[in-house]
């Protein structure tokens, strides 16, 4: 089986260059918005695209992400709306990989054979499940596999080399090293961690290796992508979109501009890192 | 329900931490590492008999175990039926059941050498338990309490700092438990390789309900045995609150396996089933929230919903997964008592017994006013008197006085 996430990497891997990957919140701060920023992604420098799936309880993630939710939920986003953001999304771009993140409780409550009958034909390409772990794999991971998408496994730094060989058996796509023990939204990792961290993952797996949370400024952005496969911003982007929302929390004109141009800014820095060794 | 019996309800979990389709790891990867290293120091210290004397040694000179099981006689003829008895968990040194589990769960985080100690509570009774065993032994506790609750059980709150524990209030979400928990939750994740996480019911990914039942089945075990010198046999019912189910649990899984004996759980259901509650059971389905699968209230969306209860200690939208499991069984009947019902059995406790239930206990004792005179004078009912009522005294207090203008 061979995704659009998997074509992306290896045209990029001929590029010489590393992935960047955006979170956006489905829905944040309303439908129409969302689409509209999402379609602006590609073209401001995005390689990957991961949409959020919003949660009331999103226990992984800090108040930028957690208020992005809310907004969403506000905006009466459900999960069948998202797909219907992901399907509006794919009838104008064939190439540009998908990734829902998010929590299981909204699929499991949907029904996981139909969720990804629904998503598969929506044209999502990978799933990021933020609390199901290996020790949980029947719930989702194994049938996202058969059913031809990728389950995009989290790795962090409290993942040993004993523990990796678990997290990585049956992750497809990529791997999301998060780079810090923390929530989305908190300090920044050191670089010269990150690339170790990178260097371990890497001799346990072929596949590419993102990494995450902190990645806020094109300098970091660089840094982050001369020594790993991609690099993932999500809470800068939320920040600057709700900075660009009214008093009552409603899109502006500058709402999506305001997000293309951070991603154009972060997009230069991922493309000006050195490409990272294999 | 019609599921195949087991043959015993007290073999659960299974290695992966299922009671049945419930229960398991939904967790994030940065904390699944800690908990497999916590299941196996829980494993180590139940093996091990020196833990267990210590334990047992704390439970009776630092807690004041056993706790009585006392026949409640004006009660009993109160009501006219059914021989009422109290286990006596309101006795304890902080004034509830939550001191068992907690002092269980200090000592493993002892023996895994963890310095810094994080809670959530609703009540604040569990939160006050852990700030208690942390002043004892030391250790820095932090409490994340919803902000909502942090206002209606104020004596804890104050009980906590004086605890020398920080209080920290939750601003997100409905500002209740559930929040409290998400934080505590994202605390956890962020300080992983120095923190504690001690959770206050039998919630939360596995081992923790298994963990928590098995400090909390002290209740049962001595019930079994008071029983059995006051009257010369197994009880015929058993009634427990539930929040999250650790009292109940306590109380019930040493009588899981005796089919002669009823067992009943009341959730707290609010201003009603029809409208705001915290009924899980009654009102919720199977979900997956704070690293178990169980019942939770939940809109069609899977969202989950805010819950209501007078009681902090029991606004919770989930319960814990055995309970989920027992509830599927048909083992455990689920009951549940309006807020209405719960102040009401509050106040008849207060002057019949003299005693002050906490809001929460007073549940339990509501669905007993209602079973008790239905059942012979022979019968005999035990209910979980869980907690005190003292933390509920200004807010009680506000409300019958707002009743009566
Ligand atoms: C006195 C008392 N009883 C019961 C509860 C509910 O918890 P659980 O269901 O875990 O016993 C609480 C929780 O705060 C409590 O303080």
């Amino acid at each position: 089986m061979t995704t659009r996430i998997d074509t992306r990497f290896a045209e990029l891997k001929q590029q010489g260059r590393s992935a960047f990957v955006t979170f956006i919140m489905a829905g944040d701060p309303d439908l129409v918005t969302s689409l509209e920023i999402i379609k602006a992604l590609p073209q401001a420098g995005a390689d990957i695209i991961e949409i959020g799936m919003p949660f009331t309880d999103p226990m992984a993630d800090g108040p930028s992400i957690q208020a992005a939710g809310l907004r969403a939920l506000k905006a009466g986003t459900t999960l069948k709306k998202t797909l219907d953001l992901v399907r509006a999304f794919r009838n104008g771009d064939a190439a540009t990989p998908l990734v829902l993140m998010g929590y299981y409780n909204p699929i499991f409550i949907y029904g996981v054979d139909k969720f990804l009958v629904d998503a598969k034909s929506a044209g999502v390409d990978g799933l990021i499940i933020v609390d199901l772990p290996p020790e949980e794999d029947e719930e989702l991971c194994l049938p996202a596999m058969r059913a031809g998408l990728n389950f995009i496994r989290l790795a962090t730094p409290t993942t040993d080399d004993k523990r990796l060989p678990a997290v990585l058996a049956n992750t497809s796509g990529f791997v999301y090293y998060v780079s810090i023990t923390g929530i989305t939204g908190a300090a920044s990792a050191d670089s010269s961690k990150v690339a170790a961290a990178v260097a371990r993952i890497k001799r346990h797996t072929t596949l590419p290796v993102c990494v995450g949370f902190g990645i806020r400024t094109p300098d970091q952005a660089r840094a982050i992508a001369s020594t790993a496969s991609g690099a993932v911003v999500g809470t800068a982007l939320v920040d600057v979109l709700s900075g660009s929302l009214d008093a009552e929390g409603r899109a502006t004109s500058k709402t999506v501009n305001a997000v293309a141009d951070l991603v154009r800014s972060l997009a230069q820095g991922v493309r000006a890192a050195p490409q990272a060794a294999e | 329900m019609s599921l195949p019996l087991p043959n015993s309800f007290r073999t659960g979990p299974d290695e992966r931490g299922h009671f049945g389709t419930f229960g398991g790891r939904f967790v994030a990867e940065t904390l699944m590492p800690l908990i497999l290293d916590l299941e196996a120091a829980y494993i180590a210290a139940k093996a091990d008999p020196s833990f267990m004397a210590e334990m047992k040694g704390y439970l009776r000179d630092y807690v004041g175990r056993p706790s009585p099981l006392y026949f409640a006689e004006r009660l009993t003829s109160h009501l006219g039926g059914a021989k009422i008895y109290f286990k006596r968990e309101e006795l304890n040194h902080t004034g509830s059941h939550k001191v068992n589990n907690v002092l269980g769960q200090i000592m493993v985080a002892r023996r895994m050498g963890k310095k810094r100690i994080i809670a959530e509570t609703g009540a604040g009774q569990h939160g006050v338990a852990t700030a208690t065993l942390c002043a004892r032994f030391g250790l820095e506790c932090i409490v994340y309490m919803g902000a909502v609750d942090v206002a209606r059980q104020q004596p804890n709150v104050i009980r906590m700092e004086m605890l020398g524990a920080k209080v920290v209030p939750v601003q997100s979400g409905s500002r209740t438990l559930k929040d409290a928990m998400n934080d505590a939750l994202r605390d956890w994740v962020t300080n992983v390789e120095n923190t504690f996480y001690c959770i206050g019911t039998i919630a939360g990914p596995h081992p923790y309900p298994a963990m928590v039942r098995d400090f909390q089945s002290i209740i049962g075990e001595e019930t079994r045995a008071q029983m059995q010198e006051a009257e010369g046999r197994l009880p015929d019912s058993l009634f427990a609150c539930i929040g999250g189910g650790s009292n109940a649990m306590g109380l019930f899984h040493p009588f899981l396996d005796d089919p002669s004996v009823e067992i009943f759980g009341v959730e707290a259901a609010g201003h009603g089933l029809t409208q705001l509650h915290a009924a899980s059971i009654a009102g919720g389905r199977a979900g997956v929230l704070h690293g178990n699968r169980t019942y939770l209230l939940m809109d069609d969306d899977g969202q989950i919903q805010d819950a209501h209860s007078i009681s902090a200690g029991l606004d919770y939208p989930g319960i814990g997964p055995e309970h989920a499991w027992l509830h599927e069984t048909g083992r455990v009947t689920y009951l549940s008592a309006t807020d209405d019902e719960a102040l009401e059995a509050f106040q008849l406790l207060s002057r019949l017994e003299g005693i002050i239930p906490a809001l929460e206990t007073a549940h339990a004792i509501a669905k007993v006013m209602q079973l008790a005179p239905k059942r012979p004078r022979d019968h005999l009912m035990v209910v979980n008197l869980s907690g005190r009522g003292d933390k509920d005294i200004p807010q009680v207090g506000d409300i019958l006085k707002g009743r009566q203008k």
